[in-house]
């Protein structure tokens, strides 16, 4: 189970996954539904805490810069992001 | 449940363009002014604007507000107020230039003046000829322009609470604003924000369609705390449809991809906008492709297995032109509708885009309502701006850049007008009575109560899905009267959603279910309206209201050169008349609207 500070985190973390670009809202939707269904299957219990820090940073980032990183027109070499990008990128 | 009051000047709820350049003009004055959003203010929706932002500067070829004025008129098909269209373009250069002040990146010539490039519908010597009217700055204007703004008000003192929604606006008995409840996402606390002036730059409502160009953001919470305290909604009927939205998603496809050669196709294989528009084929004006795609599907030639898209089809095309000249378009065709463009076709529907309507303002951006006998009466403390706003500019149809300018023109004269109103006003708040903040705690207290109830997610989609079918681009007698029979029942399930988790802390399930009670009345608005509305008006068309010799268009001005104002209590709907006289200059007279 997770305790409520955890909880606020994802719910924070889910909150700043809305953006200015449609693009970003749907890449994260599925991220946020691939995660759930995993949740659902018992694989995990929520994000782990590199996922979320890594998820942090990106959201940092500006929404156009993002979306170019997803897109894959500029890359970053920060493994950490460079994993979750990948991990955006599934359809 | 408990709440806190916290007392300033002036509110106002938004922080995209319009909320922005409110604040700078309430926070310049010294004025004591809170902003409310939801998101962070360089995360809010105006990001996403690329095209530019519209002013006759001339910089590039002769130009004239006059000249922008007109086509302004033409394009609404005449529902704009020509006082508030005149307003709109005598201020833009003025605007913009404060904005280049600001410290905005605009694109520039050589000789350092700012570059502008053509756009449709903006034309030079009343419509004789394309002119270059849009500035930008590269394709990140929108960008641009809300890091400019921000900036200026963290310099002047602007007080930002970010990651709150606002609930509900506070009315006492005379009807007065008196400032918004708000809940902080963080800690699940309610705030009356009490203010002398209240300012609405919410944005826009596309989400409640089921195809739109909007970020998920677009809720229309102004429209529905406005519609909840008694104010109506002007010219809801009036949405502006993109022809190309990537089927199922919404993202936009540039019109650039026409431009490049890419060709509709339907089930058949057959490239129809042949037999629609002979001429200029695919590169049609954006309501006429809409509707030719819209007859497609509803004709049963849609592709899928529920035949519910078209195909736009760049195959024919060098990879390697697609890849240059449309950059982007390869990515957003492989994330949105999974298929390889360079290969396959890209499913397309026409999608919401932008909203026309909204709260009715003047061109002061003070909210007007009917009241004794006068059509426009301003409520005390109450002010609007943005595509949330109507003041009205765009009336039946919006030129492309001309929403960037509305949210600079009124979002400042809305501030002007706060300014000079709090300046003859009394010093002290009005009383804040009670009974108004309880509409806020009964709508929480129910939803934290609630079981048994309707699912958020559901109820949503449902509402779009009729929207979109009932409501889209081509409007049918039989389908808008299905369609508000739907939304009404519609309703009843938004009156009793369910959440799970009750959680006071960043709860995302009570705030979507916030802002559903929200959507819910712009859905109604909009469907009652365009059900009430007999002839075809901009991009309200209707199949029995087609084009004739004495109705060209389907436009009827005897009867319906009037602006639509719908009312939540009873879905009761009023008229009133579109201010013809502009300000200084002669009218334009009316006309069949063609390019
Ligand atoms: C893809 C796309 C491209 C476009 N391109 C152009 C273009 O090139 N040129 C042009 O002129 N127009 C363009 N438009 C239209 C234009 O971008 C919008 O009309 C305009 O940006 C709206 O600005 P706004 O300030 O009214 O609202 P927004 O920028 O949408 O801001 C709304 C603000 O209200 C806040 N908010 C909403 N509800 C609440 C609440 N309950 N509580 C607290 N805060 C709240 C949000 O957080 C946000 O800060 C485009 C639109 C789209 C969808």
């Amino acid at each position: 189970m997770m305790d409520d500070a955890r909880r606020a985190r994802q719910g924070r973390l889910r909150w700043h996954c809305r953006r200015a670009l449609l693009e970003l809202d749907i890449v994260f939707q599925r991220f946020w539904e691939r995660q759930e269904a995993r949740q659902a299957e018992g694989l995990h219990d929520g994000l782990d805490e590199e996922t979320e820090a890594a998820l942090e940073r990106l959201l940092e980032l500006q929404d156009h810069d993002l979306w170019e990183m997803v897109s894959g027109r500029t890359t970053t070499n920060d493994p950490q992001l460079e994993g979750l990008i990948e991990n955006l990128r599934r359809q | 449940m408990n709440y806190t009051v916290r007392k300033f000047d002036a509110v106002i709820v938004g922080a995209g363009g319009a909320g922005l350049r409110a604040a700078i003009q309430l926070s310049e004055a010294g004025l004591k002014t809170a902003v409310i959003t939801k998101v962070f203010p360089t995360r809010s929706h105006t990001v996403a604007a690329q095209g530019g932002v519209a002013a006759s500067l001339g910089n590039s070829e002769e130009d004239h507000w006059h000249w922008h004025m007109y086509d302004t008129v033409k394009g609404s098909d005449w529902l704009g107020d020509q006082d508030a269209i005149e307003y709109m373009c005598r201020k833009a250069n003025e605007v913009v230039i404060e904005l280049e002040h600001y410290g905005m990146p605009f694109d520039r010539l050589d000789n350092g003046r700012i570059y502008q490039r053509p756009f449709g519908g903006h034309m030079s010597n009343f419509g004789e000829k394309p002119v270059r009217r849009s500035c930008a700055a590269a394709d990140r204007t929108g960008h641009a322009m809300l890091h400019a703004m921000y900036q200026r008000n963290v310099k002047v003192n602007t007080q930002f609470f970010v990651e709150w929604q606002a609930l509900d606006l506070v009315r006492d008995a005379d009807g007065d604003v008196l400032g918004v409840t708000a809940m902080e996402m963080e800690t699940g606390e309610i705030v009356v924000f009490e203010a002398k002036a209240t300012i609405f730059a919410s944005g826009g409502a596309g989400r409640i369609y089921y195809s739109s160009t909007n970020a998920f953001i677009n809720t229309g919470d102004g429209l529905g705390m406005a519609a909840r305290a008694g104010i109506p909604l002007e010219d809801m009927e009036f949405w502006q449809f993109h022809p190309t939205g990537v089927a199922g998603a919404g993202v936009l496809i540039t019109e650039g991809v026409r431009g490049e050669g890419g060709i509709l196709r339907n089930s058949a294989g057959e490239r129809f906008m042949e037999r629609y528009a002979p001429n200029a084929k695919d590169l049609a004006s954006r309501d006429v492709v809409s509707r030719a795609m819209t007859t497609e599907i509803n004709e049963g030639r849609g592709c899928g297995p529920n035949k519910d898209f078209v195909l736009l089809d760049i195959t024919h095309l060098p990879p390697e032109t697609i890849m240059k000249r449309l950059p982007g378009i390869h990515e957003i065709a492989l994330q949105f509708a999974g298929v390889d463009c360079l290969k396959e076709s890209i499913p397309v529907v026409p999608t919401a885009h932008y909203q026309m309507g909204g709260i009715p303002t003047n061109f002061l951006g003070q909210v007007v309502v009917p009241k004794n006998g006068n059509h426009a009466e301003p409520v005390p403390g109450f002010y609007a701006a943005g595509e949330c706003a109507c003041a009205s500019v765009h009336g039946a149809n919006r030129l492309g850049t001309n929403s960037l300018l509305d949210l600079l023109v009124f979002g400042k004269s809305a501030g002007e007008t706060a300014v000079a109103d709090l300046k003859r006003s009394a010093a002290a708040h009005k009383p804040l009575p009670k009974e108004a903040i309880d509409r806020t705690l009964a709508r929480l207290d129910r939803l934290n109560r609630q079981t048994e109830g309707s699912n958020v997610d559901e109820t949503r989609l449902a509402m779009q899905r009729n929207m979109q079918k009932n409501c889209g681009v081509f409007r049918f007698k039989d389908l808008l009267k299905q369609g508000v029979e739907r939304i009404l029942e519609i309703e009843e399930r938004v009156a009793h959603t369910e959440i799970r988790d009750k959680s006071r802390v960043f709860n995302t399930a009570r705030i979507e279910a916030l802002e559903l009670d929200n959507q819910i009345e712009v859905a109604k608005a909009t469907m009652i309206s365009a059900a009430a509305r007999l002839e075809s008006r901009g991009a309200h068309v209707r199949d029995d209201a087609p084009d004739t010799p004495e109705r060209p268009n389907g436009r009827d001005d005897a009867n319906w050169l009037k602006h639509t104002l719908w009312f939540r209590e009873g879905n009761r709907l009023d008229y009133k008349p579109v201010h013809m006289k502009p300000l200084t200059v002669d009218t334009i007279e009316l006309k069949k609207r063609a390019y």
